[in-house]
């Protein structure tokens, strides 16, 4: 019962946090190019905004989409955080994400053609180490659920150090910033319009954008889970990951599709590969 | 036991029946009359044996065994015959050395295990007859609409249905034949009538390119059934009976040598690396024929036979070096099908795929990997078959099985394309069954806790992530539609009432057996493997809740959010830099001229590239299956 009610807290709490941390995100990065930025709450204007536009498709498959998109990722954050299977959970977050993606080809504007195009590497070199992290996390604890994990107090951190990297690695790709955001990117005159949202509008937009919210402070709350053990270094580190994102966003220039489908592969094989074929060779002898 | 016996002549009656009757109405008849027949009566079979364990009967008779030995050799001169006449001498070669081995089993051998049952049914059993009777059944009476389909517009092929039917069924039996039989050496007379069915189907049309690609499946899996006799002669001279249930049961190591062999023949038969190319050389054979060798028959004897030495491979260093082969054709199927435009192929390479992570579950053979393992065999079977259908379905419309002409498909043939979109799901997306078999494999291997077992959690991450690439991509560009019309296409009408009907069955099929995978579970692979290995699969129960949650969203929401009228939002042209023409794909270009936009999709054709990757993967697996015998020798 005290799991289903963070669960719920999470569904209803999510998109705010999420917002705020959005918001953070604006600020500090106009801050690092020494600009003012936009209020705090910008994140919820904007959504807010997109909410009062009038209704606009360019066909009937794209609002099934999206709201597809979104009620599966709130999904996999709700089974996350009631402590269900996290691989299954993990699936479900995959299955969000090609929601969107079939959103975006349906539109066939060819900006969000290519924009899904892209994003569908992107996925592609990020599944590796997302599955390898879960694989990691199953082989120290030995349990799929969240608070199996947490309850065990085993420092995930100390066995699976290079999971934990190449898993901040890969964040980086899901919250689409530099140098990984070619399929949208944040800054929407830069590259192909605005990617594989280029044809969303109003309440589709809206939807992405709360779907990105709820993703992300799901994300975080995966990362949490490596430093679960000490609640509050957790949250410290959680912090600290998230500055990080945007400290790299504004330090990396975008890479090209087969340098990230390449490298994001090498650092899931050295990083995570090696963490768990390592991993075997201790419990082993 | 009169049940296995019915459901192997029902199939056998048909295709007599069906090469006799020269009417196609009757003829149509008869073909719909046998899917009833075999889906019911596997089905009562299914009822009647719900709650007993494995049951053996014996019939033995001398009579069987020398008509078996007399159709040998005439399948032998028959294939001598045509491997002359197109000089295909390699074929001969082992046809040859088959046949002496298994007259010199007849001659040493002969009434050897006349008093051991020679049948059986349990639940793994029961599992494969229902999806040769309903899937095979149901391709049957796919084929009755394709075939015309087919003959129409292929004017310059021979009209040979009677044949192919003949052909098909015969097939079917055999299949029937192979999951309940015992004694190894009548199992490896319907191993080598399979071998057969898929020669002579593969090579349907008789074009230059058909007839070598059916010599070429031909060639392998009769290379395949020359390790099949030697193990049987093997267990013979070294005084084990040649019977499924007495090879399981003998003592772990004596064994090795034929266990080996008979997985070997599993993978030539179900094309893994290296012995792919001879699935996708199939490819040339009207659909129906791709369908069943993918879904129902064929490629999945060979994955059969190889859980069935299960408990044999498990621990062992040959199960070990069969899962990296397992492994590795999982990987590299998956890599080549990303660089695939062609849709067949796509579906041909992701059956090799699949089939290379049942193989690296079976190897491990563990009691989770065996429930993974079967899980995908019936996943694989239904939403594979029913792709396949789809597509032949699509080429016969649009006239091209490319996946670039498939864009607007969903305006075009929005039924279709709605069970397309299942059978692709079927295949990789979360709640449906491949993803549960995928999940329950990846936390096998984990538990395995082998040597091993990084690698191929690794390998298993990897191949995932790629099959996620080329399945999205292919409903990305179904679902991309350049208009937003309402009107019904007259095109989608004239798809016959017998391919609607098979592909709605096999859609249908596709989502029940995701939803009621629990009940699979408890009701027949729990109790197989319990019956194996006195422990089974122990999956939390509320996993299956939410897979079921899930699978009931995914098919609920886009149906209910679906606009039903045109009038309740504003429709935009799509975003083409304010170029665009309002109808279709069309854009301004320069000097007033009207441009048409060309989609295409990614094929990654610098990181995949498909042959030089299709090398790498068909050496390392060469390279590995010869230590497959290296370490079955030690």
């Amino acid at each position: 019962m005290k799991h289903f009610i963070i669960a719920v807290a999470y569904v209803i709490l999510a998109p705010f946090i999420g917002g705020i941390l959005f918001g953070i995100d604006r600020k500090i990065t106009a801050r690092m190019q020494r600009r003012v930025g936009p209020p705090l709450l910008q994140p919820f204007y904007d959504v807010l905004k997109l909410l009062m536009k009038d209704v606009q498709v360019v066909n009937r498959l794209q609002i099934p989409a999206i709201l597809c998109h979104l009620v599966f990722t709130i999904i996999t954050g709700f089974l996350f955080f009631e402590g269900s299977d996290i691989l299954l959970t993990m699936f479900v977050l995959t299955l969000s994400a090609v929601f969107l993606i079939i959103g975006a080809y349906s539109s066939s504007s060819p900006f969000s053609f290519l924009g899904a195009e892209r994003e569908l590497v992107l996925m592609t070199a990020y599944e590796p180490m997302v599955l390898l992290t879960l694989i990691g996390i199953y082989k120290v604890v030995g349990s799929f659920s969240l608070y199996g994990i947490i309850s065990t107090g085993i420092p995930l951190i100390i066995y699976l150090p290079g999971i934990f990297i190449g898993f901040v690695y890969i964040f980086t790709m899901k919250l689409r910033k530099s140098p990984f955001d070619i399929s949208a990117s944040h800054h929407a005159h830069q590259e192909i319009v605005r990617g594989l949202t280029s044809d969303f509008s109003g309440l589709t937009l809206a939807m992405i954008e709360m779907a990105h919210w709820y993703e992300t402070v799901f994300l975080l709350g995966l990362i949490y889970v490596f430093f679960a053990f000490n609640p509050l270094a957790g949250v410290l580190i959680v912090i600290a990951s998230y500055f990080l994102e945007i400290l790299v966003d504004n330090t990396f220039a975008r890479f090209k599709w087969d340098k990230i489908l390449n490298e994001a592969w090498l650092v899931a094989l050295i990083l995570g590969g090696g963490n768990i074929v390592a991993l075997y060779v201790i419990t082993r002898g | 036991m009169e049940l296995v016996l019915l459901l192997i002549a029902v199939p056998l009656i048909s295709a007599i029946l069906a090469a006799v009757v020269r009417l196609h109405s009757i003829r149509n008849i008869i073909i719909r009359a046998s899917f009833v027949l075999m889906s019911l009566i596997s089905i009562y079979l299914l009822v009647t044996m719900l709650k007993s364990d494995t049951v053996y009967f014996t019939f033995n008779s001398d009579l069987i065994s020398k008509t078996m030995f007399v159709i040998e050799a005439a399948i032998a001169v028959f294939i001598i015959c045509l491997g002359i006449k197109y000089r295909k001498f390699l074929a001969i070669v082992f046809v040859t050395i088959q046949f002496s081995l298994l007259s010199w089993y007849e001659y040493k051998f002969s009434g050897h295990s006349d008093d051991l049952p020679s049948f059986f049914i349990d639940k793994f059993s029961i599992i494969m007859a229902l999806i040769i009777g309903i899937i095979g059944g149901l391709i049957c009476i796919y084929a009755i609409g394709y075939m015309k389909d087919y003959h129409a517009r292929h004017a310059e092929i021979k009209d040979r249905q009677p044949v192919f039917f003949f052909i098909v069924y015969v097939f079917l039996a055999a299949m029937f034949g192979i999951v309940f039989l015992n004694k190894l050496p009548w199992l490896f007379f319907c191993w080598e009538i399979t071998t057969l069915c898929s020669f002579l189907l593969i090579g349907y049309s008789r074009t230059r390119e058909a007839t070598d690609n059916a010599f070429l499946a031909l060639t392998m899996n009769l290379a395949g059934g020359v390790a099949f006799a030697l193990a049987i002669i093997w267990l013979a001279s070294s005084g084990v009976e040649p019977c499924l249930s007495e090879l399981i049961k003998s003592p772990k190591g004596t064994v090795m040598i034929p266990v080996a062999l008979i997985c070997f023949a599993g993978m030539t038969k179900s094309a893994q690396l290296p012995f792919s190319s001879w699935l996708l050389g199939a490819m040339v054979a009207p659909t129906p024929t791709s369908a069943l060798l993918h879904s129902s028959t064929m490629v999945k004897a060979g994955v059969y036979i190889i859980i069935r030495l299960c408990p044999q491979l498990n621990h062992t260093l040959t199960g070990s070096m069969l899962s990296l082969i397992g492994a590795v054709t999982f990987l590299f199927g998956a890599f080549i099908a990303v660089s695939q435009s062609n849709a067949k192929k796509i579906l041909a390479w992701s059956t090799v795929s699949n089939l290379g992570l049942i193989v690296a579950c079976a190897g491990i053979g563990t009691w989770e990997t065996v429930w993974a393992a079967i899980f995908l065999i019936i996943f694989h079977a239904v939403a594979k078959s029913l792709m396949f259908l789809c597509v032949g379905t699509v080429e016969n419309r649009i006239g091209s099985r490319d996946l670039e002409d498939m864009d607007n498909i969903i305006v075009r043939l929005p039924k279709l394309a709605v069970m397309m979109i299942i059978g692709i799901s079927g295949m990789f997306v979360a709640p449906f069954g491949m993803l549960i078999s995928k999940w329950a494999a990846i936390r096998a291997f984990v538990d395995a806790n082998r040597i091993l077992s990084p690698i191929l959690l690794i390998i298993l991450a990897y191949g995932s992530a790629v099959t996620v690439l080329f399945w999205s991509k292919w409903i990305g560009k179904m679902t991309s539609a350049y208009t937003h019309r309402t009107a019904r296409d007259p095109m989608e009408d004239e798809i016959s009432a017998d391919e609607n009907f098979s592909q709605m069955v096999h859609a249908v099929l596709t989502v029940c057996v995701c939803i009621m995978f629990p009940l699979i579970s408890t009701a027949l692979v729990e109790p197989y493997i319990i019956s194996i290995y006195g422990h089974s699969f122990d999956i939390n129960r509320s996993n299956f809740v939410i897979t079921g949650i899930m699978v009931a969203l995914v098919i609920l929401l886009p149906a209910i959010s679906v606009p039903r009228h045109k009038s309740h939002f504003r429709y935009a042209a799509p975003y083409m830099s304010g170029r665009n023409e309002y109808t279709g794909r069309i854009f301004d270009g320069s000097m007033e001229t009207k441009k048409q936009l060309e989609l295409r999709n990614y094929y990654l054709g610098r990181v995949f590239g498909g042959k030089k990757t299709e090398k790498i993967g068909t050496v390392l697996a060469a390279c590995l299956t010869i230590l497959l015998f290296g370490v079955s020798l030690i």
